[in-house]
């Protein structure tokens, strides 16, 4: 029973194998939770080694390509590093998801890796690395798989990482247009998703499209909504009719599958994947 | 398990700990650093901010024994010989303090603020310190008394 601080990739990898019910700790905003209300408290004490991961440089840094448009960010890059410049510049809307992450001090140690594996359906960056079809890097001692993140992501709080594996980095395209995030909360600060949605839009590939938070067991495409846009958009004037935006907010919410808890209703948060949709859409081709 | 923790510049053992303890137990309980307070213990109201390695954070969402290494800083090590900061007094002088639960959280969150950001706009005051619920003052006395402090410290930088 210890916390193990790796101090490389190869080192962790090594710790996992030889501890195979290890917790790995990333920023722990999410495990630091559940421990404090006891929900992890007797398998740690009896068996677990916790293995920290923040002194990891291969997890903490990242590297850009921009002559191939591709941006690798390591799992244990920070909120705070995502919301800002370089990383805003190349992928607006995970720096706009990013800044609605809890507070700055939740966003100085949560980091992006660590949303991917507790994998809640309101995750507030999951919804923008399904709209940029993000590829998920996947490492263990015996090699390295990569998954697109829509594999990933299996269920509520459930992935497809195999024992021994580390998520060690999510590399994402450096699309060409515009990009944006939405969430809708019950206050502006320090809050969790009722529901989300990202828009991205490539003008290269003529590409367009959306991904909804909070609403599904997991992250969820809007294929039927992608489609239609893509159709009725003038890709020169940047435009779209309006009419054509509030069918798109309609098609959107067909694609959510939303429950009522207590955080909202089915019926709300049908509505206010309509609205954001149909919001982002507009934002995106504001010409007339 | 026993392990070192480097809190306020100076070394300190902690013994007898159970490996899932949170770093504002071990601060409070464990080392008598009572400054931090812990209320929510899920990261969501900042009464437990501290410094871990230069940054920021809920000390409540720190396992304790993974800041091994790291230089802690907590309100008592803002002002070693005892005095007020420059911060705590304005607090006092703009009524930002009413029952002081939130005020150690608020007061290393505002200090982490103007270190990186010495003359902030009331928005980005308000959104820098999101994380620190206050249920007395209504903030705008909290508001006040950073920007105090932030036009007194640019004078002191120019007199002129």
């Amino acid at each position: 029973m210890s916390v193990l601080t790796p101090t490389s990739l190869a080192m962790a990898l090594e710790q996992i194998e030889a501890n195979p019910n290890a917790l790995l700790l990333a920023g722990g905003t999410d495990v630091m939770v559940e421990i404090n209300e006891h929900h992890r408290a007797m398998p740690i004490e009896v068996e677990q080694a916790v293995i920290a991961l923040a002194e990891v440089p291969e997890l903490t840094s990242w590297t850009v390509d921009l002559a191939n448009r591709r941006l690798t960010l390591g799992a244990g890059v920070t909120w705070a590093e995502i919301e800002r410049d370089p990383i805003r510049s190349w992928v607006p809307a995970l720096a706009e998801a990013a800044r609605t992450v809890g507070s700055p001090q939740i966003r100085n140690a949560g980091t992006i890796g660590g949303n991917l594996g507790t994998c809640s359906p309101a995750g507030d960056g999951l919804p923008v690395l399904a709209a940029l079809d993000a590829v998920v890097e996947l490492v263990s001692t015996t090699g390295r798989r990569v998954l697109p993140v829509a594999q990933f992501m299996v269920g509520v709080k459930r992935t497809a990482l195999r024992p021994g594996e580390i998520i060690a980095a999510i590399d994402l395209p450096v699309l060409d247009g515009w990009q944006g995030y939405s969430k809708v909360g019950v206050r502006n600060a320090m809050v969790i998703a009722t529901a989300s949605a990202c828009l991205a839009v490539d003008h290269p590939s003529r590409s367009i499209r959306l991904a909804l938070g909070s609403v599904a067991p997991t992250i969820v495409r809007c294929p039927d909504a992608e489609r239609f846009a893509i159709e009725l958009v003038d890709w020169d004037s940047l435009s779209i009719g309006s009419a054509d935006v509030s069918r798109f907010g309609e098609l959107a919410a067909e694609s959510s599958r939303p429950i009522t808890d207590h955080r909202s209703t089915s019926e709300y948060r049908r509505h206010a994947v309509t609205v954001m949709a149909s919001r982002l859409l507009q934002r995106a081709f504001p010409g007339s | 398990m026993h392990y070192t923790l480097h809190v306020n510049g100076a070394d300190r053992e902690v013994g007898d700990a159970w490996i899932g303890e949170n770093l504002l137990y071990v601060l409070r309980e464990r080392l008598g650093l009572l400054a931090a307070k812990g209320a929510c213990e899920q990261g969501e109201c900042g009464s437990c901010s501290v410094q871990v390695g230069g940054r920021l954070v809920c000390s409540c969402l720190v396992m304790a024994a993974s800041a091994v290494g790291q230089p802690i800083v907590t309100v008592e090590g803002l002002s070693p010989d005892g005095a007020p900061t420059d911060l705590q007094q304005a607090f006092v002088d703009a009524g930002a303090v009413q029952c002081g639960f939130c005020t150690p959280g608020l007061i290393i969150a505002a200090h982490d603020l103007l270190d990186r950001n010495p003359d902030p706009t009331e928005i980005e005051i308000r959104e820098e310190l999101s994380g620190n619920v206050c249920r007395c003052t209504g903030y705008g006395r909290i508001i006040e008394a950073v920007q105090r402090v932030s036009i007194a410290r640019r004078i002191d930088r120019d007199p002129s």
